[in-house]
């Protein structure tokens, strides 16, 4: 048996992302400030104790409302006569420990019956559900204050409290990552290899999660911070034990005779709560959507009719024009492969171009350089992509954004994968309209109910309401499409737009393609490799092989005269020329 | 042989139904009565509109939705609503290569795992099992050192092949193929359909090939049963559904299915036009 193309042939897919994160995280400045102060703290909320010169209690008369660096009281002493920077010190195990409390006890809460929730659906989820809405319901102060007068006070109990309080945000997180990656296919695989429950759990579904909820503990550490402050600071804390919040109370009392004694729990609040906030965004920027650890998922793009009037219509040069372009991606410290070599396509309004070529060719890799889609590594060491009268390679991300808003179109390859698994179909089609449109929500629905019926989907009312997973793999693809005519583009890029069709359906999707294509002159790539559809649809193919156009010109020519033996091969490679299998037992054949 | 008399797996008036979201609404039967025989060592073709059930059918016979009426029966087990301890036991019997070859393989993991995940499952560990994983690549043509890979190293082709490996791990009885090529293009096809009937003429096995591709059935089925609408319309040996079709969905689907030749395919779009149009007068 011969083997596919090698694995390098399909750079769509990053390794790098793997190894990337820490060395991506590294390079951010906000990433080692905010490291250093949480180490710092962490540090001293292990030794502070044993740093601290002072005890944290023992007076001294003398040095009531000492100002800072005047004494041996370092940062001065407070209004009852201890020393601030003993205090501060020893108020890190308090204060750091007491966030450590609320965060495991919410996550310990939040995510274990999340989990449950999303994973067996119904009663769990119900009851998940109602839980936490029970709690979010409570009025967090008041069962503070309550808790305060039952239990007297103490820290550890106010935080366990608050972290019951906080449960309900990883509740939420976790049953939806759950629910999102049940519906996975390698899931159901998993159970049909017959793995019991909690193994599917912990191998396939807690590394999905386990993401999310890092950074979601980062953030949520500095807002238990904040809340532990507030609550010392107005009085529901144990006099005891020193925190932040304590001294900060402490320090506000005496504020007109020693203003700086304030500044510092204040300085300590402030900046280990920002550092938890940043540190816990640069780790999610970096990830991304922390599903898409393959680095897959692509959204469907859409785009809206205004500014066509900008367009060059007496210009007598294509509508999109490629030239040279090139893409890359490096092996290693000096090596690069170049998946797309020096291509140069054209494609004129109300004209069909088809790209054709094996997988690994690099079909999609050029479709993705015009949506300016690449990923992060990619080199475009050459050339030039000019839509209408707009060079698009080298915009800025928020240029190219708005661009792809008003006048691109795509159509991704994988439909499951580009359809996001928390929404409903009506959400996803119903966003980008009123956005775009500016449609309002009756409008957007009815328009999207009219382009599902267009793409031959039965009973639109009830897939409007659907969530991916239960479409067929066919009505996804189908809806994708519907998606991305829905905002009236210009230029759209479908990618393998009806590989899971039967050819019943692919025919209707086909004329809706060709029909939008003539009403609004728009331009269309439709990236394939079946020949019969490129002959039923396309104008002109170019014909794409390791990354170059090998030929190109009128789909007449190419498919009746193919000059290059690819194009030749290509052409001879339709599974109708496979032989058909013959009966098992042509004996034991029955006609039902 | 009797080989009629039994079949390996017999599905009779199944009915399946999904729960809809809103709870007003009363649940959508998406199949309706619908009776298979396949028997040992055959391969079955599953053909039909998109969105017409095969995936559910599929999926059932899993155990992975649940049935509303009528019954499985597994080499005269009935299957129908077998416990999940039942299900886990069959591990060995049945098993599925699934249409997307993207998310059917969990992105984090190595191939190595991936494929030791159905062997350990069945207690089979260590050196046996790497042994085995090893043999399993060999099999589907993949090099060794593979297992040490992430999926999205992978081509769309190369993790099919991993995919069938798996549903090959635990040496299975019947392997449902849903889709099994459909993300592919076209000189990947015939390779992965190559070693399916390769695989099934070495080991015996018995497979259900479900595709929306009559080209895709034609290639490797023996019978054919197609779909519509939930139900099976059609059923028959490969040669007579594609040659004399009785049903008028089946014969659009052979008249569907574009050319390569773009004059002779705008004829044929035009008499598709002029079909579809007649039968909204009728
Ligand atoms: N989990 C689900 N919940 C509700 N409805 C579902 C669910 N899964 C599938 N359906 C519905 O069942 C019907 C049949 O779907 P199925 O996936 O079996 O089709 P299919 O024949 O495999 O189609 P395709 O060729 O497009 O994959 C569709 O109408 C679909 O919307
Ligand atoms: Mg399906």
């Amino acid at each position: 048996m011969s083997g596919e193309p090698a694995a390098l042939g399909t750079p769509e897919l990053p390794t790098f992302i793997r190894q990337g994160t820490f060395r991506r995280l590294a390079k951010m400045p906000t990433v080692w400030i905010a490291t250093v102060i949480l180490f710092t703290a962490l540090f001293f909320s292990f030794f502070g104790a044993l740093l601290a010169p002072f005890d944290p209690n023992f007076t001294d008369l003398n040095m009531v409302n000492m100002a800072p660096f005047a004494s041996d009281f370092l940062l001065g002493g407070d209004r009852a006569g201890r020393d601030i920077f003993s205090r501060l010190l020893v108020a890190t195990s308090n204060t750091i420990g007491g966030a450590a409390i609320a965060v495991s006890i919410s996550v310990a809460i939040g995510a274990s019956i999340g989990l449950m929730a999303g994973y067996y659906g119904r009663v769990f989820d119900a009851l998940g559900a109602w839980l936490s809405n029970l709690i979010q319901a409570l009025p967090g102060i008041i069962v503070l204050i309550a808790v305060y007068v039952v239990a007297g006070p103490s820290t550890v109990t106010s935080m366990i409290v608050v972290g019951i309080l906080i449960a309900p945000v990883y509740f939420r997180l976790m049953r939806n990552v759950v629910i999102s990656v049940r519906n996975e296919l390698y899931v159901d695989a998993a159970r049909v290899s017959g793995l019991s429950d909690i193994r599917i759990m912990s191998r396939h579904i807690f590394v999905v999660v386990r993401a999310p909820i890092i950074i979601e503990m980062a953030y949520i550490a500095g807002i238990a911070l904040v809340i532990q402050a507030t609550l010392e600071f107005i009085g529901l804390g144990s006099p005891e034990n020193p925190t932040w919040g304590g001294m900060l109370q402490d320090s506000f009392n005496a504020l007109y005779i020693s203003p700086f004694a304030i500044l510092w729990p204040a300085l300590s609040i402030i900046l280990t709560v920002l550092a938890f906030v940043f540190l816990s965004n640069a780790v999610r920027d970096t990830l991304g959507d922390p599903r898409s650890s393959g680095g897959k998922a692509r959204k469907a793009i859409v785009s809206t009719p205004d500014s066509r009037a900008t367009a060059d219509a007496g210009s007598t040069h294509a509508f999109l024009t490629v030239r040279d372009l090139s893409v890359a991606y490096p092996l290693s410290k000096n090596e690069s492969r170049t998946v797309v070599n020096k291509v140069n396509l054209e494609v004129n309004r109300g004209e069909v171009l088809g790209l054709v070529g094996e997988s690994g060719s690099g079909k999609t890799q050029t479709a993705f350089a015009i949506l300016g889609l690449l990923p992060p590594e990619a080199i475009v060491d050459s050339g030039r992509i000019v839509l209408g009268s707009t060079p698009l390679l080298g915009l800025t991300e928020k240029k190219l954004n708005a661009l792809r808003g008003s006048e691109i179109a795509y159509v991704p390859q994988e439909p499951m994968s580009n359809l996001d698994p928390a929404f409903t179909v009506g959400q996803q089609f119903g966003y980008a309209m009123r956005k775009k449109l500016g449609l309002s929500k009756a409008q957007s629905r009815e328009r999207a109910l009219s382009l599902l019926a267009r793409v031959n989907i039965n009973d639109p009312e009830r897939v409007y309401d659907y969530y991916p997973h239960q479409l067929s793999g066919g009505m996804a693809q189908r809806v994708l499409i519907a998606i991305a005519v829905s905002c009236d583009p210009e230029l759209l890029i479908a990618d393998e737009p009806t590989t899971a069709l039967d050819v019943t359906v692919q025919a209707e999707v086909l004329d809706l393609l060709r029909g939008l294509q003539q009403e609004r002159s728009m331009a269309l790539i439709l990236v394939t490799h079946n020949f019969g559809v490129v002959a039923d649809i396309c104008d002109r193919v170019a014909v794409m092989k390791d990354g170059e156009i090998v030929e190109t010109g009128d789909t007449r020519k190419i498919v009746k005269h193919p000059e290059h033996p690819y194009t030749q091969l290509l052409l001879s490679s339709v599974l109708d020329n496979v032989p058909m299998r013959a009966p098992l037992e042509p004996q034991a054949e029955v006609r039902a | 042989m009797s080989r009629e008399a039994t079949p390996l797996l017999q599905v009779k008036d199944l009915a399946v139904e999904y729960r809809s979201s809103g709870w007003r609404r009363p649940a959508n039967r998406v199949l309706h009565n619908v009776s298979l025989d396949i028997h040992e060592g055959e391969t079955l073709g599953l053909v039909g509109e998109s969105g017409s059930g095969k995936t559910t059918l599929g999926r059932s016979i899993l155990g992975l939705v649940p049935v509303a009426s009528g019954q499985i029966i597994y080499d005269g087990r009935d299957i129908t609503r077998a416990r999940r301890r039942a299900r886990r036991a069959l591990a060995k019997e049945i098993q599925v290569v699934f249409q997307d070859p993207y998310s059917s393989l969990n992105p984090s993991l190595l191939v190595s795992d991936i494929l030791s995940e159905p062997l350990r499952a069945a207690g089979i560990g260590g050196a046996e099992s790497r042994r085995r994983v090893r043999e399993l690549l060999d099999r589907v043509g993949m090099p060794a050192d593979a297992s040490e890979r992430y999926p999205v190293e992978f081509s769309g082709g190369q993790r099919q092949r991993i995919a069938i490996a798996r549903a090959l791990a635990l040496e299975p009885r019947l392997i449902i193929c849903d889709e099994p090529v459909s993300a592919l293009d076209l000189s990947t096809q015939a390779r992965v359909l190559d070693l399916l009937i390769d695989i099934q003429e070495r080991t015996g096995v018995t497979l259900l090939v479900i595709s929306h591709d009559l080209s895709v059935i034609r290639a490797v089925c023996h019978r054919v049963a197609v779909m519509f609408k939930g139900e099976i319309v059609e059923q028959g040996s490969t040669s007579s559904v594609i040659n004399h079709p009785t049903q008028m969905y089946t014969k659009k689907l052979l008249l569907a299915a574009p050319v390569t030749d773009p004059d002779e395919q705008r004829e044929r779009r035009e008499a598709r036009r002029l079909l579809a149009e007649t039968e909204a007068v009728a």
